[in-house]
């Protein structure tokens, strides 16, 4: 582990120097393994935040409290730190501009992460490609990625919203997908990433106005990110 | 020998962890992971197939589906992003009972959904009481989320080959990668050899 950086009060960015790392897509995860002194071994699923061609993998890690793994890469973890990481993992959640757009990337507290790998992805090698980046968060403490998302993307606050908050206030429904993003005739590639209430009410929604089930990508966080 | 992570102990207290095949942890709930919108499949419009490699095809309405001897099945699940549920209660069909009356001497099968999602298996892996089609979980018809109207049940392979939302199984002679063998999970899944990935 290369450095740490906290984003939230409960995530942080636990950045990796990979000597050999065979290189990912947008929208891939990693297994993350430790072991204790006693042998016990855990083992999760983290999306990786990194754009595919950054130098170092980053990953960003929100605590669950009654997380195995997560409490320990988001309270714990210092620079210095070794793990054990399998990946890249996951051939359909990605993106890249071969599979064209506009995007609309549809997010749930941390299911953001992969979601902004593909975002940073595209403004990096492919900035004429249209993208709406849609958050729902808790409150302005939970939002990540906060400061390269200010007026690039609609954010939802679903608990508290910051003072004089002028924007939704409210779950993700078929209205405020209709309202922020492409209509179903322009095709846009959804991508939907969030803990699986969320991504079913949204998949749902997105249907339910036309958008084709073939053009919907989910990726659900069951309890494999604790 | 792995290295240690300095600082890293466990949290939770140990379950029944000699059920668990390596690399998985216990689960309250039960995850849903599937890759794309949930199918909703009404049973007036649900059937099931039986093609390829056989004498006849067969074909089953909801009704006459739900008229074959069925069986409640306690077993665990394996999932391959690392959960496990142990003695899942499902009911279900035996694919021995459909399998029963047709003749077929192929190898392979593909399972294929509403949604698009597919999966191969070797005719082994569903025969002789190792698979069912499942139309209830917990007590109550299977849900949409996990799976209904009726998925297959395949529970010593890791559970993506336990397809969600099947409509038939077509018997062939080659080994045809399915959705997520296509896109670099093991081609059988064996959670006890722990087969994720190509090349485990």
């Amino acid at each position: 582990m290369a450095d740490v950086r906290a984003e939230t009060p409960r995530a942080r960015t636990l950045t990796f120097d990979l000597p050999g790392w065979p290189g990912h897509r947008a929208g891939q995860h990693v297994d993350v393994r430790l072991t204790a002194e006693d042998g016990y071994r855990a083992q999760r699923s983290y999306s990786i935040a990194s754009p595919p061609g950054a130098s170092r993998l980053e990953l960003t890690v929100e605590r669950l409290d009654d997380g195995e793994v997560s409490p320990w890469l988001a309270d714990e973890a210092r620079p210095g730190d070794e793990i054990e990481l399998r990946g890249p993992i996951g051939g359909y959640f990605v993106w890249e501009p071969a599979r064209g757009g506009p995007l609309l990337l549809v997010a749930g507290g941390s299911g953001l992460v992969p979601l902004m790998a593909i975002e940073r992805h595209r403004r990096a090698v492919a900035p004429e490609v249209a993208s709406t980046v849609l958050v729902s968060a808790r409150g302005p403490e939970d939002l990540l990625y906060a400061g390269e998302l200010e007026g690039a993307a609609v954010v939802t606050y679903t608990r508290t919203r910051p003072e004089g908050w002028t924007g939704y206030a409210r779950r993700v429904d078929e209205a405020m997908l209709a309202e922020a993003g492409p209509p179903p005739e322009a095709r846009p590639r959804c991508f939907v990433c969030g803990p699986t209430s969320f991504v079913e009410v949204v998949a749902e929604a997105l249907v339910a106005l036309g958008h084709h089930r073939a053009l919907i990508k989910t990726e659900r966080f069951g309890a494999t990110g604790g | 020998m792995p290295s240690i992570t300095r600082g890293f102990r466990r949290r939770e207290p140990g379950g029944d962890e000699s059920r668990l095949p390596p690399g998985q942890h216990l689960v309250a709930g039960f995850p849903v992971l599937s890759a794309g919108p949930t199918p909703h499949t009404p049973t007036e419009a649900w059937s099931f197939t039986l093609d390829g490699e056989i004498d006849e095809a067969r074909r089953w309405t909801w009704d006459e589906f739900r008229a074959l001897p069925a069986e409640p099945v306690r077993c665990d699940i394996h999932c391959v992003t690392s959960w496990s549920k142990l003695d899942t209660e499902w009911e279900g069909v035996s694919l021995d009972t459909l399998l029963d009356e047709v003749e077929t001497e192929a190898p392979y099968i593909t399972a294929w959904c509403d949604g698009g999602y597919t999966t191969n298996l070797p005719i082994e892996d569903i025969t002789d009481g190792r698979a069912w089609l499942a139309y209830a979980y917990d007590g109550r018809p299977l849900e949409p989320e996990h799976g209904g109207p009726v998925r297959l049940l395949v529970p010593h392979l890791y559970l993506w080959k336990s397809a969600k939302w099947v409509r038939g199984i077509t018997l062939r002679p080659d080994d045809e990668p399915g959705f997520w063998e296509s896109l670099g999970y093991h081609q059988r899944g064996d959670p006890w050899q722990e087969q994720r990935y190509w090349g485990d």
